[in-house]
C-alpha cells in the first residue's frame, strides 16, 4: 500500500474551493468545510530489508518460477535485487560473496497465499486465538494485521522451508472475515515492520460449512442460501455506501457545503473491493459454491482473486479459467468435513491443465514448511494420471501464481532482472523429500543459512525456554 | 544375475500347497527387495507368494512355472506393506459435523473398556484410499473421549476382508499429556494420582472373578477396571500420549512399581531430551517427526531432530500418526531422514517398528517365508514424495489401485460437455 498522507489533501481541497470562488457564481459564496477523504493506508509498512552485499551464486540450476529450467548458470544479487542471470557475470570484489551452487538448485522464494501464522500463533493457547472475529457474519472491518503477533515461532520454521512472503488471513468462520495482510517473512518487533511494501490488501470471505456451522444457532445464516443472501446484502450495502461518498464528492466539487457520510469500517473495506483496490480471497471447497460465488462476483462487478482450499476446483477448472479466478489448493488434504470429502490428489495439476491459475497453499503451520513437497506430490500424481507438467512448470504454482494473485508479481515471484532478491538455494533438486532450503535470501539479505546456526532467528517466546536456538 | 530355473522352488511350493487355498500364486521378480530381516536389502531378488503367505525370498531372479503370475519389478523397490502406527482407520468417514464418528466418544460410561474392534467398518472409503498408497495394515483406536482413556484399539488389515480385524483388543490407549490433565480436573496433580490409582485397582482386580453380583467399590467401573487387567499384566501394550520430558521420566519411574507395563510413548515431542532413559527402559516411541512447534508449553522442545536423536540412542521409533492421510506416513519418514534419521530406520519406522510395538512382527512388517503376504512394489524410493506404489499385495492378493478418489479423478479427466456430468461413468 503506497503511503499517501490523505490528511494533507484537506488543505488541497480548500484550494480547490477557493478556485471555485474565483470562478464566480452564486454557490461560490457558500463557505465549504474541509473535504473529508479516507486515508487508505493508516498503518503503513515500516519494512526494512536486511543488510545485503553483492552476491554471486555460480554453477547452480535454476527454476525461474516462470516455467523455465536453466541448468548450470549464475545468478547475481545486488542492492537487494536480482541483477543478472547468465554465465559470464561479473564476480563481486569479495570472494566471500561468491557461492558455489554446484549440485544445488536456486528458485524464487516460496509465497504462501494462505497462512494464519501470527494470528493463530504457537503456543496455540486461547490467548493467541486472534484469527476469527466470530461475533457476526460480516466483519469486513477487522484487519488481520491488528492481530498478528510477530513473535510466532512459526515464521522462522516457514523460513527454513524457503518461504519468503505470505498472506496472513483472518479465519473462515464468517461470510466476510476481514482484511488479510501480505508480509515479508522477516519478523521484527511490530507488525508494520513485516508488511510487504506496496502489496495491496486482500479480503477474506468464506463459503459453505463454516459460516452456517458458526451462525446456524446464532441468528443465521444457517444454510448455504443464507450465506449467499448475506454476501449479496453486504455488497448491496457497499454499493449504497459508495454512492453516498460519490455524491458527497460530486456535491463538494460543485461547491456545495456537503456533509461527508458517516464512516463505516465494514463498508470501507467492501467499497475498496468494488473500487478494485482490495483483492478477494475466498475460502470455498465445493464446485457449486464456487459457481454461485462467481455469479455474485459478476452481479456486483468485482473480481475474486482466488478461491482458497478449492478442494473441488478440478470439477470446474474450465469455468475458473474463463472467469480468471485462481485456485489455491492443498496437494492431498481431504475428508475432514463434508465439503472436503471429494478431495483428490490430482486437483492442482487438473486445474493447471485447464489453463486456470493454480496455486499450492498451506493454511498450516506445518504445511508451510514443506510447500515444495506439496507441489512435488501434486506434480507426480498428475503425471501418473497423464498430465505431463515439468518440474519447472510446477514451480510456478509456488511463486509466480501466488505472487500474481496477491498483486505483488511486479516485485517478487520469479527469477528476473530487477525483481526483489527473494530467493532460495536448495541443497538438492527441490522436488525431492530430502532436499532442504540451504540458504534463504530476502531482498538480497541472508535470512536463513542452514549451516550457520547464528543465522537462525529465535523468537522472544523461545528465549529462555527448552531448546532455545536448537535445530527446529 | 543369472536366472535359476527352479525345480527346487517347485518342490517347496508343492509341499506348502494346501487344498483349500484359492489365492493366486505370485512371483515378484527383479526388484530391490527390502526384507527388513537380517537378509537386508537384496537386489534383483524374487519373492514368491502363495496361499496368502510369503513362501520364499530368493536372492536372485528366477523363472517360475506357469502356475505363478509374474510381476516384473525390475528397477523398482519392494517393501513390506506399511503399517499405520496410530490411526482411527475404519472408525471415521468424515470427522467434523457429518454424523456418527466412531472415533469420538463423549458422555459414555465406558472409558478403558471402549472396544474399537466392534466399530471397524471394512467398507470405509479411507481403506482403499490408504492402501493404494502402500498402507496395508493399521492400528486403529478411538481418538477423542472425555477421559484420559481412549480404550482398547485393534489392528486391522486393509485387504478385502469382511472381518478386517487382525487382532482385537490389541492395545490400550491413554492420554497423559496436557489434554489428559485437562480432563482430569485440569492438573497433573490429579492426573497422575488417578492413573496410579487405576493401575492399582487393576492389579487388585486381577484376582476377582467378576459377575454382575460381584461387590466392587473401586473408583473405576467394573467394565473399565477389567479392561485394564491385561495392561497391568503386561499382556496388552499401553500406548501413552505424552510430550513433556518430565512426564516421560515419570512414566518411566512408574514402571519401577508396575514392572510389567509394556509402554509405548505417543507424540513425545520432548522425548529426545530423555532418549537414553527411554532406550534403557525399552520403550518404543510413535511420533510425528515433522512436529517442530511449541503448540503447548509441554512441547517447547519440539524439533525436527526428534526422530534422529531417539534412533541414535537406540529407541525403537514408529512413524505414522494420522487417519485420513495416513498415506503420508512415508513422506513423514522421508522428512525424518532429511533431518538425520538413517534411511533404513526410516523404512523400519513404517514396518518392523510398529509391528514390534503391537506384537505382530511374526505376522507382518517384513518379507520372509511364512509372513503374511503384505508386499508393496514402488516406482522408486518409497520415502520420496514423487514415488508411489505400482502394485499392492495384501494377504497374498493384489488389490486394484482404485478408490473413490481415483474414480472422481477419472470422471473429471474425461468430462463430456454434451451431457450432464452424472451420466459420465469413470
Amino acid at each position: 500500500m503506497k503511503t499517501l498522507n490523505k490528511v494533507l489533501l484537506t488543505g488541497f481541497s480548500l484550494v480547490a474551493a477557493a478556485t471555485l470562488v474565483g470562478c464566480g457564481g452564486d454557490k461560490a459564496k457558500t463557505a465549504q468545510s474541509p473535504f473529508v477523504e479516507i486515508n487508505k493506508d493508516p498503518f503503513p509498512s515500516t519494512y526494512k530489508a536486511l543488510t545485503s552485499v553483492p552476491t554471486l551464486i555460480k554453477n547452480v540450476n535454476v527454476y525461474d518460477g516462470l516455467g523455465n529450467l536453466i541448468e548450470n548458470t549464475s545468478v547475481l544479487l545486488e542492492n537487494g535485487k536480482i541483477k543478472a542471470v547468465g554465465n559470464k557475470l561479473p564476480t563481486p570484489a569479495d570472494d566471500a560473496n561468491v557461492i558455489d551452487g554446484k549440485g544445488k538448485w536456486l528458485t524464487p522464494g516460496i509465497i504462501d497465499v494462505h497462512s494464519h501464522l501470527g494470528v493463530y500463533a504457537t503456543p496455540d493457547t486461547g490467548s493467541h486465538a486472534d484469527g476469527n472475529e466470530m461475533v457476526k457474519p460480516v466483519t469486513a472491518a477487522v484487519w488481520a494485521e491488528h492481530s498478528l503477533w510477530p513473535q510466532d515461532p512459526g515464521f522462522r520454521r516457514a523460513l527454513a522451508g524457503g518461504v519468503t512472503a505470505m498472506q496472513i488471513l483472518p479465519g473462515s468462520g464468517n461470510l466476510i472475515g476481514g482484511r488479510g495482510v501480505t508480509v515479508k517473512n522477516l519478523p521484527n518487533r511490530v507488525i508494520q515492520d513485516m508488511k510487504f511494501p506496496d502489496a495491496p490488501y486482500g479480503m477474506k470471505m468464506a463459503c459453505g460449512e463454516n459460516p452456517k456451522r458458526v451462525y446456524g444457532k446464532k441468528g443465521g445464516p444457517m444454510t448455504r442460501m443464507g450465506n449467499v443472501a448475506g454476501y449479496r446484502q453486504a455488497w448491496a450495502d457497499a454499493q449504497n455506501y459508495q454512492r453516498s461518498w460519490d455524491k458527497y464528492k460530486k456535491d463538494y466539487d460543485a461547491g456545495k457545503d456537503a456533509k461527508a457520510p458517516k464512516r463505516d469500517l465494514n463498508l470501507d473495506t467492501l467499497a475498496g473491493v468494488l473500487r478494485g483496490d482490495i483483492l478477494v480471497h475466498m475460502h470455498c471447497y465445493r464446485a457449486d459454491d464456487m459457481g454461485s460465488m462467481m455469479d455474485v462476483m459478476k452481479e456486483f462487478n468485482y473480481q475474486i482473486a482466488s478461491f482458497q482450499h478449492a478442494v473441488e476446483a478440478y470439477k470446474i477448472a474450465d469455468k475458473l479459467a474463463e472467469n480468471n479466478v485462481c485456485s489455491a489448493m492443498w496437494a492431498d488434504w481431504w475428508g475432514f468435513k463434508m465439503e472436503a470429502y471429494d478431495g483428490i490428489r490430482e486437483n492442482i495439476p487438473m486445474v493447471a491443465n485447464a489453463k486456470a491459475c493454480a496455486i499450492v497453499h498451506s493454511d498450516s503451520d506445518q504445511g508451510i514448511q514443506r510447500l515444495n513437497q506439496e507441489a512435488a506430490k501434486a506434480l507426480s500424481d498428475g503425471q501418473r494420471a497423464g498430465i505431463n507438467f515439468s518440474k519447472a512448470d510446477a514451480w510456478t504454482w509456488l511463486t509466480a501464481n501466488p505472487a500474481k494473485s496477491l498483486g505483488i508479481f511486479d516485485q517478487t515471484g520469479s527469477i528476473e532482472m530487477g525483481k526483489n532478491a527473494d530467493i532460495v538455494i536448495w541443497s538438492a533438486e527441490p522436488f525431492s523429500t530430502y532436499s532442504q532450503a540451504e540458504m534463504v535470501f530476502i531482498d538480497g539479505g541472508v535470512a536463513f543459512d542452514r549451516n550457520k546456526p547464528e543465522t537462525w532467528a529465535v523468537s522472544d517466546y523461545e528465549l529462555g525456554q527448552v531448546a532455545e536456538g536448537d535445530r527446529k | 544375475m543369472s536366472k535359476l530355473t527352479l525345480t527346487a522352488i517347485a518342490t517347496i511350493t508343492a509341499l506348502t500347497f494346501s487344498a483349500g487355498a484359492q489365492a493366486e500364486k505370485i512371483a515378484i521378480i527383479g526388484g530391490t527387495v527390502h526384507t527388513m530381516t537380517e537378509q537386508g536389502a537384496i537386489e534383483n531378488a524374487t519373492v514368491l507368494i502363495e496361499d496368502g503367505k510369503i513362501s520364499k525370498v530368493i536372492s536372485q531372479e528366477v523363472s517360475t512355472d506357469a502356475s505363478y503370475r509374474v510381476i516384473d519389478a525390475k528397477g523398482k523397490v519392494v517393501t513390506p506393506g506399511f503399517i499405520g502406527a496410530f490411526t482411527s482407520l475404519g472408525l471415521v468417514e468424515v470427522s467434523s459435523w457429518a454424523g456418527t464418528n466412531d472415533a469420538s466418544v463423549a458422555k459414555s460410561k465406558l472409558h478403558a473398556a471402549l472396544d474399537a474392534s466392534l466399530a471397524v467398518n471394512p467398507d470405509s472409503t479411507l481403506i482403499n484410499i490408504s492402501r493404494i498408497e502402500g498402507i496395508t495394515s493399521a492400528a486403529t483406536s478411538v481418538g477423542n473421549t472425555d477421559s484420559i482413556y481412549k480404550g482398547r484399539g485393534a489392528v486391522i488389515t486393509l485387504g478385502d476382508d469382511a472381518d478386517p480385524v487382525m487382532k482385537k483388543r490389541a492395545f490400550m490407549s491413554i492420554d497423559l499429556s496436557n489434554s489428559g490433565a485437562d480432563v482430569s480436573g485440569g492438573s497433573r496433580a490429579a492426573l497422575w494420582v488417578d492413573f496410579r490409582n487405576a493401575l492399582n485397582e487393576a492389579i487388585y482386580a486381577q484376582s476377582i472373578n467378576f459377575t454382575p453380583q460381584t461387590e466392587w467399590h473401586g473408583t473405576l467401573s467394573k467394565a473399565n477396571v477389567q479392561a485394564l487387567i491385561p495392561v497391568v499384566k503386561g499382556e496388552m501394550p499401553l500406548l501413552v500420549q505424552i510430550h513433556r520430558a518430565s512426564d516421560i521420566r515419570r512414566i518411566i519411574k512408574m514402571t519401577d512399581n508396575f514392572k510389567r507395563l509394556n509402554v509405548t510413548l505417543v507424540g513425545a515431542s520432548e522425548a529426545w531430551r530423555v532418549a537414553d532413559e527411554i532406550a534403557a527402559a525399552g520403550m518404543s516411541v510413535i511420533l510425528n517427526p515433522e512436529s517442530n512447534l511449541p503448540y503447548t508449553f509441554e512441547q517447547n522442545g519440539a524439533t525436527l531432530a526428534n526422530a534422529a536423536r531417539l534412533n541414535d540412542a537406540g529407541v525403537n521409533i514408529a512413524i505414522g500418526m494420522n487417519t485420513h492421510n495416513i498415506r503420508l506416513a512415508p513422506q513423514h519418514a522421508g522428512n525424518a531422514v532429511a533431518n538425520g534419521l538413517p534411511w533404513q530406520a526410516g523404512l523400519a519406522s513404517l514396518t518392523t517398528a510398529p509391528a514390534k510395538i503391537y506384537g505382530i512382527d511374526k505376522q507382518v512388517g517384513s518379507i520372509k517365508a511364512g509372513m503374511q503376504a503384505d508386499v508393496v512394489i514402488w516406482s522408486g524410493d518409497p520415502l520420496e514424495v514423487m514415488h508411489a506404489p505400482t502394485n499392492v499385495i495384501i494377504n497374498g492378493e493384489e488389490v486394484p489401485l482404485e478408490s473413490r478418489q481415483t474414480k472422481l479423478r477419472d470422471r473429471y479427466l474425461k468430462i463430456d460437455n454434451e451431457k450432464p456430468q452424472q451420466y459420465t461413468r469413470p
